[in-house]
């Protein structure tokens, strides 16, 4: 195991443990013996305080005796079967981690036939099947519904699902691809390119255009040229691209919230937003049972 | 440096009856925030939509305030109360004693206000800023002074079972502040913890886990041995189990820290050896349970008429009965269950309003007559009416949150035949939400009680006058 920089340590660790639990043992032992006897012959060890505190020479319950070694055995037997002293691994070998990938493992064959079945299934054709739907649905509501809501309407820096506006594409093949490896979206910031304060306002009040969102005409025709560097990754016509999972600017629908202020906010600071993979939690044919769902959840009701 | 008092003949009592109203005032404080923040569980709009009203805010507000203000001030109450009156002496540097009160009223004061907004370590039961930590360690350093002082006086030669547990207590509690407090100040009311990743987890929960050991249990088994015997008017059950279970204790208890790490980054070893010392611990905690109980042998009856002894014993019930569920939720298999859900809160209230508050309310009705000159509580009836209003609230408040802690346990790890989980986290939450109620009604009674509580040391305190209590002669073979 790596948890330790020097040999000394296991060695410290084992010798205070095991010699912690043996010498609980030689207290129990040692004090069991103990007999101090009163003068007074009162059973009690002779001793007084604050006028009438005294103690008594009752022996130590046994029952509460064997309670305390059987501890003490278990507790060695323990540390003998399980990971405990120093870097020695226990003789059943357990780790948390086996544990897990045990668990996990036997889950996953258990559920393998039924997910094979929808695997040999297209996304479309599964988006209509109400086990398959059921499924994704219940994936979902706990694994992504933190983020995109129950409703998968989303909210600031969470896409809405049920729209058609896709920023890395909304097909079967990129829905998986999303899902299985994540997507990080990295705006970089842009006002030093795009020129002085003005000039951004001025930028900002085209791309506002561009949707027919509120915006000041004069600057917007004067931000026109300004915008070709955003052009780059957004399109000429600022329809985006989703390869490179630039937004779609035209479309009235904003991410990272609509507006003026909102834009120059994010011409002058850039953005990274990133959605986290699932392939570490789900096997390839459970994430194309979500696929499906979320792919229904925009095409069905288009249907 | 001169002690003067060494040659007093009478205890000194101020700084006793300080601390003593002062518990009982930040119980009441502590508890009622307590019944806000479980109310706010229920009814979120009792947030006010204010960050210094929030949850997050009042509930380190609410551990803090009944953990150290009133846990904390009827530990200094009945430990300058009982290492006075077993070493026959007045207490060494009442000087010193009299800033550990004013001291600790300025750090509860400073919590209370730098709580609310905002400022944390964000370390469970060590929320408190540097500058605060500096002055708790000042504090705590003083009190040591003050207690070990006063046994270093002491005019009988062996020392006391109770001053044993306050000794470990207040050494304990020194040595884990002082190392889980390690920070470096980024500014005032600003820092950074010495220790990084889960190094650092591990630091907080063996300080945590030890501020349940010490603070919440060393302490209070010292309030145990001197108030059970005194009350009962009967001798400790046994001598030999009170030196097993004290070293077994103390030894044991620095180990148990990891349960509280089961199943996270913590190493295997790590969590094994908690989980085994965890196991061990349940014969030392039972041997204080035991001894506390067995010493009524002869004297049941007086269960009867007395409210204060069926404080006392009511209280070592509920710690037997927490000493035994910690224990088993140790093991790593029930923690798989029991860990992160509300079955973890209901067995600290089981300990806190169980062992520890009952234990102090029994302990500070024993006292207060005495240190106003009275032979008893201005009502009695009251005491009475106290007992029960708490006990049917800590039974409401842990039934009800076993119940809710193991059914989000099972929600949370209930899965359908697909692999998929059967309940989402939201639905667990809303199913919680009728024991949230009747947990919110324990607390209330229970808070109830420390009001009427509250009322009858006033008219206690006013009916009599600041008592002179002379130091009695040493007993023969003391």
């Amino acid at each position: 195991m790596s948890d330790f920089t020097s040999s000394f340590w296991p060695i410290f660790i084992t010798v205070i443990s095991v010699g912690g639990v043996i010498g609980c043992a030689l207290l129990l032992w040692l004090t069991s013996k103990i007999k101090a006897t009163s003068p007074n012959g009162d059973n009690t060890n002779g001793h007084v305080w604050d006028e009438n505190l005294r103690e008594m020479n009752n022996p130590l319950p046994r029952w509460w005796v064997w309670m305390f070694i059987i501890t003490i055995i278990f507790s060695l037997f323990y540390f003998a079967a399980y990971p405990a002293i120093g870097t020695y691994a226990g003789k059943l070998g357990w780790t948390q981690i086996k544990q897990y990938e045990q668990e996990m493992a036997v889950a996953n064959k258990t559920i393998a036939p039924l997910y094979a079945k929808f695997a040999a299934m297209p996304v479309e054709e599964l988006a209509t099947n109400p086990e398959a739907q059921a499924i994704g649905e219940r994936m979902f509501m706990n694994n992504c519904a933190q983020c995109h809501g129950s409703d998968a309407h989303g909210s600031r820096g969470f896409p809405n699902l049920t729209d058609s506006d896709w920023i890395h594409g909304g097909s079967p093949e990129k829905i998986v691809e999303t899902l299985s490896n994540g997507r990080v979206g990295m705006m970089p910031p842009m006002a030093a390119a795009v020129g002085n304060e003005d000039d951004v306002k001025n930028v900002a009040n085209y791309v506002l255009s561009l949707s027919n969102s509120t915006h000041d005409a004069t600057r917007a025709a004067a931000g026109k040229e300004k915008f070709a560097i955003c052009a780059a990754c957004h399109g000429a016509d600022g329809t985006g691209n989703q390869a490179i999972g630039a937004p779609n600017l035209a479309d009235n629908i904003w991410l990272h919230g609509a507006g003026e202020e909102a834009i120059i906010k994010r011409i002058n600071e850039g953005k990274v937003n990133q959605m986290p993979a699932q392939s570490t939690k789900f096997t390839p044919e459970q994430i194309h049972v979500l696929a499906a769902y979320v792919w229904g959840l925009s095409n069905n009701a288009a249907k | 440096m001169q002690v003067s008092t060494s040659q007093s003949n009478t205890y000194n009592d101020t700084v006793i009856r300080q601390f003593s109203i002062m518990a009982v005032v930040w119980g009441v404080v502590g508890m009622l925030v307590g019944v806000i923040i479980a109310s706010q569980l229920v009814w979120p709009e009792l947030n006010l939509g204010l960050p210094w009203t929030s949850f997050g805010r009042l509930r380190p507000l609410h551990t803090n305030a009944v953990i150290f203000a009133f846990g904390g001030c009827t530990l200094f109450a009945t430990s300058y109360f009982i290492v006075q009156r077993t070493c026959h002496t007045s207490l060494f540097m009442p000087k010193l004693a009299s800033f550990t009160f004013w001291g600790w009223q300025a750090v509860i004061v400073a919590a209370a206000i730098s709580l609310p907004l905002g400022f944390t370590q964000g370390k469970e039961y060590a929320e408190l800023e540097w500058p605060i930590d500096v002055l708790i360690a000042l504090v705590w350093v003083s009190y040591a002074v003050v207690f070990f002082g006063t046994i270093g006086m002491r005019r009988v030669k062996h020392i006391y079972v109770a001053n044993w547990f306050l000794g470990a207590f207040i050494i304990a509690v020194a040595l884990l502040h002082i190392v889980n407090s390690a920070a470096m100040p980024a500014s005032f009311m600003k820092s950074y913890s010495a220790y990084a990743g889960v190094q650092d987890a591990m630091v907080q929960w063996w300080y945590g886990h030890n501020a349940v050991g010490f603070f919440l249990t060393a302490g209070f088994l010292g309030m145990m041995y001197y108030f059970v015997p005194k009350q009962a008017d009967r001798p400790v059950y046994s001598y030999s189990l009170s030196i097993v279970h004290f070293w077994a204790l103390i030894f044991t208890y620095m180990w148990a820290g990891p349960h509280h790490l089961h199943y996270t980054a913590l190493p295997d070893w790590t969590q094994s050896l908690g989980m085994a010392f965890s196991l061990i611990l349940l014969a030392p905690s039972w041997g204080g349970m035991i001894n506390g109980m067995m010493t009524l042998s002869g004297a049941w009856h007086k269960l009867r008429t007395d409210p204060i002894l069926r404080f006392l014993i009511v209280s070592l019930s509920f710690y037997g009965m927490s000493t035994f569920e910690g224990p088993m939720m140790a093991i790593k298999t029930v923690n798989a269950l029991s860990h992160y859900t509300d079955w973890t809160v209901g067995h600290v209230h089981s300990g806190a309003l169980g062992w520890v508050g009952l234990v102090s309310m029994g302990s500070l009705y024993y006292m207060v007559p005495r240190l106003f000159g009275q032979k008893q509580m201005h009502s009695v009836q009251a005491i009475e009416i106290h007992f029960w209003l708490a006990t049917i609230g800590i039974v409401l408040y842990i039934a009800a949150l076993w119940i809710s802690g193991v059914m989000e346990g099972l929600m949370w790890r209930a899965i359908n035949a697909d692999g998929t989980l059967t309940y989402t986290f939201v639905e667990s939450v809303k199913a919680k939400t009728p024991y949230y109620m009747i947990r919110a009604l324990g607390g209330l009674l229970y808070l109830s009680g420390m009001t009427i509580m509250l009322w009858n040391v006033i008219k206690t305190a006013q009916n009599g006058k600041a008592a002179v209590a002379t130091i009695p002669p040493v007993a023969a073979h003391a």
